[in-house]
């Protein structure tokens, strides 16, 4: 079992390391196998622990890491029911979405080096997922930004691509700063960073802990997860991180990365059990940013920008999830996500590599034809968004709404805000979908002459800019894994049924993870069969109602949405509610200033200021000289005048 | 005649030698008044070692004088290689030591 | 001297190390002028031998007591010793001196004045022996002398082979310098005069002048002198502005010393004399060094952020860094104090081998502004790869030796100085914001100009300079405890002056 564990870890580092010394000698096709292999392995190496696995926590440990005199942190890697989960999504979805991307960067100078930054990313999302301290958790936290900014900016020379690599990386460091927070609290009171020893010394403690500290630990690991999991108020760098390629939106901006929030709460539910107020702000800021990216996608026109902006509204909704208490619905929530979300982006990916890198859905139209099973994917994937049954995505999210909806107070109120949430979502996607796939031809006319909506993002290879011919399928390897994850799409939702159906898997398996945390907050709420139904009955109507006006709407085109509106709502939401522009007038721009402000005062008083003492000291130096007049008689004069002085004073 | 007598005459000795050196310009006078200083000290040494029957004084008086004798020689070759790249021996033509 | 005598009393490796440099100086300072190659070679191959040699120092006994000991008779009326000792705070930073100077020697194909290659490679021996000796000197008046040994050599290194205004760095470098010395040497003969007062005999050894209690209010002038020599160099807040200038008229190897080894000469002498030896004063001092530390981090990292100029940007970001070093040193907290020694590494290591990238970029085209090149990924994509990884270890990502620094640092000092703590975090962030944004224009977009599409790649040479360091920032950053295991011991016995503390 260790040697699994070692293996799960060490497989991508060595396919790093082996694709970073051969990258000038290595043909594609092997450096394709290597990668793809590297995530393959530890897959494999996944589903043979997860049979093997008999409930008992397994550690592996690599060697020591930090020692200090009481701060030790080994590098060791934790199986449980929690990493194990997420460890299959990663190895899984990651292997799919490497096979992918050996068909969509095919053309790629940079090939070898993408497959290097990818399983770099894989190998710390697992550090990330298995780390047992929280430091080796934040190994894996930075690891996946650095890999995050490394890809986001894979394609450099376009400055802008590097300025979004840059937004995101920052934007995280300032989340990454209330994970340190959380940190060194952790371990002033508990002396220890194992999450382990944490989880379990805070729930034996539970009645001693001082609340104001475990709402601050709570808070601080909530503001991580506002950084990586691109939430209110820090959510900004996920939509520029549609610059990245593609397969990167989908592995990292959507399927997992994103993720590792979700993850960080989970993984310390005990923390947010505790704390009543870190777990309502959670619950709002979870529900608040699912609602306010739903407006935002609403009006969006570049495909990838709509699907970023519902990633950041269905990652509100597993924090609401969280929120409420309803752990296992979020994690259900990650996984359906994972698959349905992972599916849009690839399609997206295939309709953007049919049109020579046009991303600007205003100009697609009619692919239908074109792209069949792209478009037949696409469709589930949509549906499955929609929370549509019996798709995915209707369980998970049916099952954090009826969680919602049924309880009392402020989560009931968030519950309601949820359904808007799943009207507009449905609205969007179907939005998006009918304009892609439907509606008459509007690609190929002049593509390339668009300024806005980074339409020039996704410009890597070689593609003549004009190329008019007719758009075709994609390969296999990457049909393949659309159809794979077609089929997941579909059936995820088995997974975690309705009570009534006496079937959750997941519940159970997760069970002994959150048990502590509903030690404290008491068993989750059962409803009756009458109430679920119900709750199911309004989610459907709302995206079904959504998904068919949607659909309806711009089945035949864009029509006015084609031109850019310029007042009202329709203008701040296709601005982004000028979110950006906000942030760089109130927070960036006084920060710049600053700086500049930090470099006249160092010039000016600082250094000034030495300067003086040495003027000084010189125009001092000046009057002194005077006395030094090279005449012998003056020299001698105060000389014996000294010497008379002196004999004075002593006689 | 007491030890006081031979002081008066030292610093008599002294006196007339600082006056010279402070009042006139002439290089080598002025060299001359500061050896009539540094006799005058010698002669305050022996006539001290000789009252206190010591023979400390005398001896200082001895290592004195021959570095004067030094002196005299480096001083002497000073003037007259500056008398060589100036012909003057007047102290105020000698400004280089300004600062 | 009162100490027992040890097995390894008659092993003179620490003399060894210390004097092999100035022969080789004294070496090279014979061979004729005119043969680079020569010059080149006798200079590498003293400082590799002493490299190996000071690789034994990693045997350093790990209970935390000084290893490979010496001790001979130098001023015996005053008790001054030649001694020398070595223990696990000490060693890194003796290693880290005999490695960066052949990586210095690496940089010398680019001089300011070929023809003066002699004397700057005479300089460079003559630096490591002032280094290594301060590290080693267990005598509190050879460590003055090495400390101030150190100064001439890197004076004659910037003036010498500097940029167009090295007359003023250099200036300024050495009177910043002096004017810091001179109070520390009082505050020596104020601490052997007390010593002779107290206990009858001089002694001048740093272990005999710990037995010796001075009342508080003397403890906070003797401290006052040396906390000033120190502070300058370190350097911190308001006392930095000697470094920008000194850092961007050096030559590139002047950089690198100056960056990975003299700056930590101040840190050094705290903690193995400002906190030893007047630990009532360095508590009633620590408050202020915090703040003023805190404000290096913040105002450091501001003023890195300000920089249009490669050189400046890194010195700035060295004020930032070496504040964090500060705050670690006296939160007095025994793993805040592990972290800064490591991070004192650290530094030496990731801001080396950014002067030395910095340096190389500049001798391609004489040009240090951050916006003269762009695109030095796709133009010179080693050097690109080298300088973002640098960056990242600059910045403290995890898997890279800054983070283990940093992280201790911060993760100690909230235990006794929770405020200090998070506000020095706040340089995590900071740090991020400068390096990625001098990365971006540097290394991404496309290049600014038309000389700035043609620059060779990494060369060999500069490789074979680098690779020690890259290798070093992994190791460190996965593998710390081979270092923190020797390191932990001496600090607990550094800090053991200060009474309890957790």
């Amino acid at each position: 079992m260790e040697g699994l564990i070692q293996t799960i870890v060490l497989a991508p580092f060595v396919s790093v390391a082996l694709l970073f010394l051969l990258r000038r000698q290595l043909p594609k096709s092997a450096a394709a196998v290597i990668g793809c292999g590297a995530v393959l392995v530890p897959f494999l190496c996944t589903v043979a622990a997860f049979f093997q696995f008999d409930g008992t926590p397994v550690t592996a440990t690599l060697t020591q890491w930090m020692t200090g005199s009481v701060l030790n942190v080994p590098l060791a890697f934790r199986l449980d029911q929690l990493s194990l989960t997420w460890t299959l999504v990663v190895t899984g979805i990651g292997f799919l979405i490497h096979v992918y991307s050996v068909g969509y960067m095919h053309e790629d100078p940079s090939f070898v080096r993408f497959f290097t930054y990818l399983n770099l990313f894989v190998g710390s999302m697992l550090c990330l997922v298995l780390g047992d301290s929280m430091v080796l958790l934040f190994l894996g936290w930075e690891g996946v930004g650095l890999c995050s900014y490394l890809l986001i900016g894979f394609w450099f020379d376009e400055e802008e691509n590097a300025k979004a690599g840059q937004k995101a990386f920052v934007v995280n460091r300032i989340g990454d700063l209330g994970f340190l927070v959380a940190m060194v609290l952790v371990f002033k009171q508990f002396g220890t960073l194992n999450i382990a020893d944490v989880n379990a010394m805070a729930a034996a403690q539970a009645a001693t802990l001082d609340p104001t500290l475990v709402t601050s630990i709570a808070l601080a690991l909530f503001v991580g997860c506002c950084g990586k999991s691109a939430q209110l108020p820090l959510y900004t760098w996920l939509p520029d991180a549609m610059a990245g390629p593609t397969p990167v939106s989908a592995l990292i901006h959507a399927a997992t990365m994103v993720t590792a929030g979700i993850y960080l709460v989970a993984r310390m539910s005990i923390f947010f059990a505790m704390s009543p107020t870190a777990s309502t702000v959670v619950a709002v800021v979870g529900c608040a940013t699912a609602l306010f990216a739903a407006t935002i996608g609403l009006r969006q026109r570049d495909i990838k920008k709509v699907l970023a902006y519902s990633t950041v509204s269905q990652l509100g909704y597993m924090f609401l999830a969280l929120g409420i208490g309803a752990y296992t619905a979020g994690v259900f929530h990650v996984i359906t996500h994972a698959f349905f979300k992972a599916l849009l982006f690839l399609g997206a990916g295939s309709v953007i590599h049919a049109l020579h890198h046009e991303q600007d859905a205003m100009r697609m139209g009619g692919l239908k034809k074109y792209l069949p099973i792209t478009h037949k994917t696409f469709l589930i994937g949509s549906l499955a968004l929609a929370g549509i049954a019996p798709f995915a995505g209707f369980f998970s999210k049916d099952k954090i709404l009826g969680a919602a909806l049924y309880s009392h107070g402020l989560p009931q109120l968030l519950g309601v805000f949820g359904l808007i949430t799943a009207l507009m979502t449905a609205f969007y996607t179907f939005r998006l979908y009918a304009l892609v796939f439907h509606g008459e031809e509007r690609f190929g006319h002049g593509a390339h002459g668009h300024a806005d909506h980074g339409a020039h993002a996704d410009a890597g290879h070689g593609h003549g800019a004009h190329d008019h011919a007719k758009p075709h399928e994609s390969p296999l390897t990457m049909t393949f894994p659309l159809m794979v994850l077609a089929v997941l799409a579909v059936l995820g939702g088995a997974l975690s049924l309705p009570h009534f159906a006496h079937f959750d898997m997941l519940g159970k398996f997760l069970e002994p993870i959150f048990a502590p945390a509903y030690a404290v907050l008491g068993a989750p709420h059962e409803h009756s069969v009458a109430q679920e139904l119900g709750a199911m009955l309004v989610s459907l109507v709302l995206a079904v109602g959504g998904a068919w006006y949607g659909f309806s709407k711009f089945s035949e085109g864009p029509g006015k949405q084609a031109e850019h509106s310029t007042k009202g709502l329709p203008f701040l939401l296709e601005n982004k509610w000028f979110v950006d522009e906000i942030y760089n007038v109130l927070v960036v721009g006084p920060m710049r200033a600053l700086s500049h402000l930090a470099g006249f005062f160092d010039r000016l008083v600082v250094d000034g200021l030495v300067n003086g003492v040495a003027g000084m000291v010189r125009s001092a130096g000046g009057w002194i000289r005077m006395m030094q007049n090279g005449a012998l008689h003056t020299y001698a004069l105060l000389f014996i005048l000294g010497a008379a002085y002196l004999a004075i004073v002593l006689l | 005649m007491s030890v006081f007598h031979y002081y008066v005459v030292a610093a008599i000795l002294f006196s007339i030698g600082a006056g010279g050196f402070l009042l006139r310009r002439n290089l080598l006078v002025m060299f001359m008044s500061v050896e009539l200083m540094l006799n005058a000290a010698n002669l305050c040494l022996v006539a001290a070692s000789s009252s206190f029957d010591l023979a400390r004084g005398s001896s200082f008086a001895l290592v004195s004088i021959a570095v004067a004798a030094a002196e005299v020689g480096v001083g002497l070759a000073i003037i007259i290689a500056w008398f060589r790249l100036r012909p003057s021996v007047d102290a105020g033509d000698l400004q280089e030591l300004r600062g | 001297m009162a100490s027992k005598k040890e097995s390894c009393v008659g092993s003179h490796i620490l003399s060894l190390i210390t004097f092999l440099p100035l022969l080789g100086a004294l070496v090279v300072a014979l061979l004729p002028r005119g043969g680079h190659a020569a010059l080149r070679g006798a200079t590498l191959v003293f400082s590799l031998a002493n490299l190996l040699l000071s690789l034994t120092v990693f045997g350093v006994d790990p209970s935390g007591g000084m290893s490979f000991k010496e001790s001979a008779e130098w001023i015996p009326t005053l008790g001054i010793s030649y001694g020398l000792g070595i223990d696990g705070i000490a060693m890194p930073l003796v290693i880290l001196a005999c490695l960066v100077v052949p990586i210095c020697i690496a940089t010398t194909h680019h001089l300011r004045d070929p023809s003066r290659l002699k004397e700057y490679l005479v300089f460079l021996l003559l630096m490591e022996t002032g280094m290594v000796g301060v590290f080693c000197a267990t005598d509190l008046v050879l460590f003055y002398v090495f400390f101030e040994l150190t100064l001439v050599p890197l004076y004659f290194l910037i003036g010498m082979f500097g940029g167009e205004k090295r007359i003023y760095a250099a200036f300024k470098f050495f009177l910043f310098t002096a004017a810091g010395s001179l109070p520390m040497l009082v505050s020596i003969l104020y601490l052997l005069w007390s010593y002779k007062q107290s206990h009858g005999a001089w002694s001048a050894s740093i272990a005999d002048l710990r037995t010796m209690s001075l009342t508080t209010p003397e403890q906070m002038w003797v401290f006052g002198g040396f906390a000033l020599a120190f502070a300058i160099k370190v350097p911190m807040f308001p006392l930095h502005t000697w470094l920008p200038d000194a850092h961007v008229q050096a030559p590139t190897g002047g950089s690198i010393i100056l960056a990975a080894v003299m700056l930590k000469l101040g840190t050094y002498g705290f903690i193995r004399l400002g906190i030893p030896l007047l630990p009532q004063a360095a508590q009633a001092y620590a408050t202020p060094l915090l703040v003023l530390a805190v404000i290096g981090v913040i105002y450091g990292s501001y003023l890195a952020w300000a920089q249009d100029d490669l050189k400046k940007l890194v010195a700035c970001s060295s004020v930032a860094h070496m504040g964090f070093v500060m705050v670690g040193l006296f939160a007095f907290d025994k793993d805040a104090v592990r972290g800064a020694m490591l991070q004192m590494l650290n530094h030496g290591i990731s801001t080396g081998a950014l002067f030395l990238l910095v340096g190389a970029i500049y001798e391609r085209r004489h040009r240090r502004g951050l916006d003269d090149f762009g695109g030095l990924a796709r133009v010179a994509p080693g050097l690109a790869l080298a300088l973002i990884i640098t960056s990242m270890s600059s910045i403290g990502l995890p898997g890279l030796n800054g983070f283990v620094g940093e992280f201790m640092i911060i993760a100690g000092t909230f235990k006794t100085q929770p405020l200090f703590a998070v506000l020095t975090a706040l340089g995590v962030l900071l740090g991020a914001i400068y390096m990625l944004q001098m990365v971006r224009r540097v290394c991404y977009g496309k290049p600014k100009s038309e000389e700035a599409k043609h620059l060779t790649d990494i060369t060999p040479t500069e490789k074979l300079a680098f690779a020690p360091l890259l290798i070093l920032m992994f190791w460190i950053g996965l593998k710390p405890d081979f270092l923190l295991d020797k390191i932990g011991p001496a600090v607990d016995a550094a800090l053991l002056a200060l009474g309890t503390t957790p």
